[in-house]
Formats: structure tokens, sequence, C-alpha cells
């Protein structure tokens, strides 16, 4: 009995009559973590990974009905049993493992298999069906190390304080910003925040996870010096904007998987592109399949097609799943949010 | 190879003119001369001939990679650049070469050129395994021939005269010809475009030409153009010929002639081969080469359109029916070297003065005088200019009567305005796309445009392709154009989606011809997107029939 289908309201339990990360209003949502195309508002009952609380309270309003799971407890629910396990994504973000009848599905929502220090790590949860999403579902897709992109972001930071230049690094502002920050050397300047960033720094700080002091840039005076040792972050919806203005002369940078690419960096037209990725790269994809231990893999938003016939040559039963997370089909054409 | 991959980050990584000045300076100020030699060849757009069949480095690559083909494929299509796709799914390893670029290019790379395949295998892979991922990317491109990275010429030539305390027109004047397929740069190459001024640098350069000087779009209407230029007694008037632009340069009894690609094409055009003996030693003349057949018919223009042009510079041999059915000539407008001296710092109505005396006093059969034209106001030359089709040129060229002579797009000795005529259009519509390369790579950016086979009412009437274009649409518009692409798609073939039509754009294009190669049955030049016509139906856009109304 296959126990998630895809609906047109989202990802459907049968047997549990819920919903995962559904895009349409429903009576009961398992979300697997906070960012907008997975959560969203509407529905009546809500149920996430107890770190993930305040991420979901904060973007979908305090008086949302939201049970919490610590991660790795049980419950029972229509006789099917579901837990909750780190999908290392963003904080709170999980994977949902179902068990009914002594079939276990286990839904990934997004992941990422390095672990990061904003967030508990990813744990491999065997089962018979993996629900995998598959946004950098291309070999071409490799991480650098995470230290080498730190060492990187702080060296050009440092080298615009030398010439007197502000840093704007764009960067989705749940997640991405929180994981700069904390790998952030805090010594070369300030850090400033856009508005947008700030109150997730707060979610984030709440939840235990060390960040570097930061200060909203609307605070700074428009000539003050600081701005030009300054780190600035910002969302990428910034860029181009009369908030720019406030920074005069400045370097920007874009953080996302997607500027492993020549051609995405230049499109965002920005200085720098760092590859730093919310997701699992190509091989952490097929480490992560191979670890469920799955022989039944649904792949979802990315390069579906591609990830489905590859794992079918691999000798995996590999289907795909529409759904409205992310883009569908290619990649990098619109840039998802990580 | 290390520090040019350095470079190459380092000029990838800004916008800025000056920050890539100072990245080139930084390189060169360090570099071995031999490497520097191939750097310059490099970056001033020098590509040696194809070193190693796409193909081979294709099946080379996915074997390494361990992927299956289709795999491959589906990551190109993703990246939109064979050597940067290739260095993702290498396997990746540490930096271990210490050669330069020199000993790079020279022992291991151009020698691959017409090995057999299974050497050029056995011979790459213990290469690319000594190199880190940014080396091994540039090293893949200088063997692909892909290698371009946002510095033009004059950037290049500007680094090196700033470094070498030179004139920049000086060092821009030594590198002509040094991108040249058969030019080999050298370490002493390279110490020749640094070199101190000499007194005999004159004498020594042989055949070289000059940099050429370009002309910059005059976008305004002509209302504007009084306030904009003054009145046109300012300026030398010319038609816009639609040829080859051609540098004549005869010195010590010899005739050279140079392309605007700075490649040198004196071969192609023998019936020009008189000026050898009629040109006075120490001359160089610009101008364009047409071909010229004049009295065949009252009213129609002598000079032929681009693609006769085009087809005869496509031959391999120049047969005597072909030398007869496209004789060619040079239009001269500009005289660069006078009885052996530098002319470009005097001012343009005097080159041209002196022009004109030449060709009055010298019987120059192959060679012409491109006209002046009056006006008393810009009115009277924009009436003229909408004459331009009927006399088979692309406009007019507004040349600043004390205009020195620049070295390429400069504007601070002199202007040089080419004022176009508008260019045909039609409304036609989006019926195929396939991703772009580069800054559009994995976005739906390159387009087959139709127009209807019929009128509109005509039942079953269908849409035949007749021009592809990639340019004109910004990259708003482009996001929103991939997007409709990806959810109107009815069949993939390989890159290139067939979608349900429902997009129209502007098309705009510079000449149009009959062709047998095209379904159609006509050729456009230049087509590219002037608007996205988001107010018109499919229904609406045009049929063959407009397209073939522009063909008289």
């Amino acid at each position: 009995m296959d126990l998630v289908i895809a609906r047109p309201e989202g990802l459907y339990c049968p047997p549990g009559d819920f919903y995962i990360d559904p895009w349409r209003p429903v009576e009961r949502a398992v979300i697997t973590h906070g960012h907008g195309d997975h959560a969203r508002t509407g529905n009546q009952h809500y149920l996430t990974a107890a770190p993930g609380a305040g991420i979901l309270r904060s973007r979908l309003g305090q008086g949302i009905d939201l049970q919490t799971l610590p991660y790795g407890e049980r419950i029972q629910h229509h006789g099917v049993t579901l837990s909750l396990h780190p999908a290392g994504h963003v904080l709170g973000s999980a994977q949902v493992r179902l068990e009914y009848q002594g079939e276990v599905w286990v839904a990934s929502g997004d992941y990422k298999v390095e672990p990061d220090g904003t967030c508990a790590a990813f744990e491999p949860v065997r089962c018979h069906t993996f629900i995998t999403e598959s946004t950098f579902g291309l070999p071409i897709y490799r991480w650098p190390s995470q230290a080498d992109i730190f060492a990187g972001i702080n060296a050009w930071w440092r080298s615009n304080c030398e010439q007197g230049k502000a840093s704007v690094l764009f960067c989705y502002a749940f997640g991405k910003a929180q994981r700069i920050l904390h790998g952030l050397d805090p010594d070369i300047g300030p850090i400033l925040v856009h508005g947008a960033v700030e109150p997730l720094n707060r979610v984030y700080r709440e939840a235990g996870v060390h960040l570097p002091t930061t200060r909203y840039a609307g605070d700074v005076p428009r000539n003050d010096p600081l701005l030009r040792q300054a780190l600035i972050l910002a969302p990428p919806s910034a860029a181009g904007s009369s908030w720019m203005r406030r920074f005069g002369e400045y370097s920007d940078a874009f953080a996302s998987g997607w500027m492993l690419l020549r051609g995405t960096r230049r499109r965002r037209g920005v200085d720098r592109g760092f590859v730093l990725s919310d997701h699992a790269d190509w091989p952490g994809l097929l480490w992560a399949i191979e670890q469920t231990g799955a022989e039944r893999v649904m792949v979802t938003h990315g390069s579906v097609n591609v990830l489905v016939r590859y794992l079918n040559e691999q000798g995996l039963d590999a289907r795909a799943f529409v759904t409205e997370y992310g883009e569908e089909d290619d990649v990098t054409a619109t840039e998802p949010e990580e | 190879m290390k520090a040019f991959a350095e470079l190459y980050l380092r000029l990838d990584a800004t916008t800025s003119s000056n920050a890539k000045l100072e990245a080139l300076r930084d390189y060169f100020a360090a570099a071995p001369a031999e490497d520097a030699a191939w750097a310059v060849y490099f970056l001033a757009g020098g590509r040696p001939r194809q070193l190693v069949p796409t193909r081979v480095l294709r099946e080379l690559a996915t074997a390494l990679a361990g992927l299956p083909d289709w795999l491959f494929e589906e990551s190109y299509q993703a990246v939109g650049d064979l050597a940067e796709t290739i260095s993702l799914l290498l396997p990746q390893a540490f930096h271990a070469s210490e050669d330069g670029l020199a000993h790079w290019v020279e022992a291991h790379l151009l020698p691959l050129r017409g090995l057999p395949p299974e050497e050029i295998q056995r011979r790459l892979p213990p290469l690319w395994a000594q190199l880190d991922r940014p080396s091994l990317m540039l090293c893949l491109k200088l063997i692909t021939g892909s290698f371009r990275v946002g510095v033009s010429k004059l950037l290049v030539t500007r680094a090196l005269a700033q470094l070498a305390g030179l004139d920049a027109k000086r060092v821009a004047q030594r590198l002509v010809g040094y991108t040249d397929i058969g030019h080999r740069p050298t370490a002493a190459s390279y110490h020749r475009l640094i070199a101190e001024e000499s007194s005999d640098e004159h004498s020594q350069r042989g055949g070289q030409p000059y940099p050429f000087f370009l002309a910059h779009a005059l976008q305004a209407p002509p209302e504007q153009f009084e306030a904009l230029l003054g009145p046109p007694a300012d300026w030398l008037i010319e038609w816009k010929w639609d040829g080859i632009r051609a540098q004549v340069v005869k010195r010590d009894g010899q005739l050279w002639i140079w392309s605007r690609g700075e490649e040198l094409v004196t071969e192609r055009f023998p019936e020009l081969h008189s000026l050898a003996e009629s040109l006075p030693d120490g001359t160089v003349l610009d101008g364009e080469i047409l071909v010229w057949k004049p009295g065949v018919d009252a009213g129609v223009p002598a000079v032929q359109p681009f693609a006769v042009l085009q087809q005869r510079i496509g031959r391999k041999t120049l047969g005597k029916k072909l030398l007869a059915d496209a004789p060619v000539v040079l239009q001269a407008y500009d005289l660069l070297e006078w009885q052996g001296e530098d002319w470009r710092s005097r001012p343009q109505h005097e080159r041209r003065q002196q022009l004109q005396r030449l060709l009055a006093e010298h019987p120059l059969a192959p060679l012409l005088l491109s006209p002046l034209l009056e006006g008393n106001d810009w009115g009277e030359l924009a009436r003229q200019r909408e004459q331009s089709r009927n006399l088979g040129v692309e406009g007019l060229m507004l040349k600043q009567r004390d205009a020195l002579y620049g070295v390429g797009r400069t504007k601070d000795m002199g202007l040089w305005w080419k004022w176009k005529i508008d260019p045909f259009s039609v409304d036609a519509v989006l019926i195929y796309a396939q991703r772009g390369h580069g800054r559009r790579a994995s976005l739906y950016s390159d387009y087959t445009f139709a127009v209807w086979n019929a009128p509109a009412g005509t039942p079953d009437r269908a849409l035949v392709p007749f021009a592809k274009a990639y340019s004109g649409l910004s990259d708003e518009e482009m996001r929103k154009v991939d997007a409709i692409i990806r959810k109107t798609t009815v069949e993939t073939f390989g890159p290139v989606r067939s979608v349900t039509p429902t997009l129209v754009f502007e098309l705009g294009f510079e000449g149009i011809a009959l062709s047998k190669r095209h379904k159609s049955g006509i050729a456009v030049r230049f087509p590219r997107m002037l608007r996205w016509r988001l107010d018109k139906p499919v229904d609406e856009a045009d049929d063959l029939a407009s397209l073939q109304a522009l063909l008289v």
C-alpha cells in the first residue's frame, strides 16, 4: 500500500488522512520545514519538529494550531506511526517517517547531508520507500568544503575592508543567512543585516544557536565610516533597490549552490558567487538514498527526470512525484529558494 | 598555468575596468616573458586551431567521470559550456603542476593537434590530474577555444602600455597581427610589444596595418542632432557601405590587405593586386571592399548585396567565372599613411583632402573614392538617408571634420558615428527554443521564429520557420519567456523544445535575400528581437507575403 500519494492539495498519507507540506489548505498538515514553498498558511492543524516551532510561528502567525514533536519521538495517528528525523536543511527541518502495517516510508522534504552547526545534522532513516528532493540532481553539483567557502567569504570581506568598501552578501534570509553568520570570522568587522534577516536571527538565538552580534543596517547613518568595514547580509530582493544606496561603494556577492555555475553567477550580476547550499549535492543525494536502504524512490522537485532515470539505471524502482515545491523540471532557470 | 588561472578568476570576479586593469598589470609584472606572451595572445582574442575534436574530448570526459552519455549531455545542457562542464565532472585533484602557461601550451596542448584519438585519450588524463579546478577549467577552455573573460583588447593594450611606460596607441599598433593564426607568441614577441620606443620602429613594421578606428552607433532622433552634433558642416558625411572593412598597405614595393579582424586577406582579392604598382610606397588606405557591378541596369545600384561578397569569401579557389560575376573594388575613405608618414594624428578633413588628391593624380582602377554627401541641415541629410536601401547602403557615416584617427572604439581623439537605417521588421512567432550559453546557460534563450505561410483566414495555414535569434531581450524578459517555454513545451528533441505557439516578437534584421537552404525560401541577416509583442495574438503575426514584399 502506498503510504504517500500525490494529490492536488499536496502529498497525502491515505491511511493517516493527513498531508505533508500541502500547497493548498487542508485539515492536517505535517510540515517538514519553514521555507515558504513547504510551509503555507491556511491549514487547520500543523505538526512540525520541536526545534522548528519558533520559525513556523514567526512565519505563519503566532495563532496557528501547532503541535510539535521532538526528533525521534513516535506518535500514532489512525494506525500510522509517525516520527520526525533531522534533515540538516535549516533549523527545525525534518524528514517524516511513516510506518503502517510493516511498511516504512520516509518523506525527506529538503535535506543536506553535511552538518553545519546551525541545525541538527541529517540522519539517515531506513525505509522501504524514500521520497527525495532533487534540487541539485546533476553530477556537476559537488560542493566545495564549507571551510574553503567560509575562508573565501572572509578573504573577500577582509580585502573589501582594506579597500574601504562595504561587502554586501546576498542570501536567503532564513537558513542561509544564519549559516553564514555562524561560519564567519566576526573579528574582521561589524556585521549588519537587512530587516528581513534579523527576526530569523532572533529565533535561531532563542533556539540556542550561536550567532555573532548583528546590527540592523537601517540603524547605521548613511555616511558612517563603519559601513566601509562592514559585511551586510541582505535577501536577494534587496539587490538593485534604493535600500542599497546607503552603502556607497560596495562589492557584492551571492551565496547559493547555483553559484557553482559561471553563467548563473554572471546572470546575477554580482562580483562574487559563493557556493553554499542548504541542499544535498549529487554525491549527497546518492549517499542519502543509499543509506535509507530503500528499493523504491519517489523523486520530487528539481532535476526529477534525471534522477529518476539514473536511479532506475542503478536498479532501483524510481518514480517522479509532481509537487509544487521549488520548480519542476530543469534546475537553475529560476533558482528556487534554497 | 596556476598564475594565469588566478588572473582569470580575478578578471571574472569584477565588472570594473580599473580592477581588471590592476589585475592585468599585476599578472604581467610578475609573469615570465614566455608566459606573458601567451597570456596576451589569449586575452587579446587569439585562438589556436582546434586542438582536440570535441567528440574525443566528450568521450574521454564521460568515461573519466564514470557517467552514462545521456547524463553528460544533461549536464552540458545545464552548464552551457563544454570546458566548464568537463571541469565540473572530472575527479577533483590537488594542484600539482608548477609549469607556466607557455610550457602548458607549447609542450602539452599544441602537440595534441592531429594526434589519433587513442593517443589524445592517453595523454590528457595525466595532464588534467595535475590541475586544480580553476586551472583545469582554464586548460579546457584553451583546448576547446572557448576562452573569453570580458577583457577587451584595448584593456590589454592599456595594461601593457602602463607597465612599459609607453603610449597605448604604440602598443596597439605593435599588437596588430599578434593574434593572427600564423603567429606563435614567444618571449621575444612579448618583449617587442613592451620595448622602448626606437628610432627605426617605423621602418621595421613591414606590412603591419594600423589598428582600425571604429564608429559608434547614433541612436538619437534627427531632431536632436543639431543639439548633439552641431551643424552638418562640422562633419564629413558618407554612405555607410556594407562590405568588408579593410586596410590596404603599400610599402617597399609590396601590397598587403588586412581585414578588420586583423586577418591578412591579400590573396582573397586579386582585383586589388594592381595597386602594388599604382600606389606609391608608404601609403595606407582605409576603406570598404565591395562587390561592384556598375551599369548592369539603369536604376540598380552598382554595389552588390553583402550576401554576394560572402559567397565569394566562402570559396576556397577563386575561379574565372566567380571573379567575373563578383568583381570587387575598394571604396576608399581614409588615408592613414602617406609618403611613409603616419597621418593618423592629422584631422579628418586634411586626410580626406590628401586622399582626394591621391586618387585624382593616380589612375587607380579598382579604387573608388567614397563620395561626400552635402546637406544644409540634418533634415536634408535624413531625407537622403531614406534612399539608403535603394542604393544598397546601410545608412550614413558622420565623421567629425577635426577627428584624429583613433584606436578601436575610442572617443577621445575624435568621433565617427554610424547612422544606420532602421532595420526591416516583421512580427514573428516563437516555435522552437534551445538553451543558451554563457550568461544564458540553462535558460531557454535561443529561439526559432516563424511566419504564417498564408494570410489570416486561410484554412489549415501553418507556421514556417525563417530565422533564429537570441539577442534583444532584457534579462527579466528572458526569464519570463523561459518560464513560458517550459510550460508550453510540446516536444523535446535533444536540446531543442517545440512549443505551443503563443509568443509573438517584433523581429528586426538588416538584409533579406532568397535562399534555397531555408524552408521559407528566405534568409535574413542579423535577426534579433526588437520587442515582445504582448499585445499581439499569434493569429495576427505576419505571413510569408509580408517577408516577400521586403525582397523588392
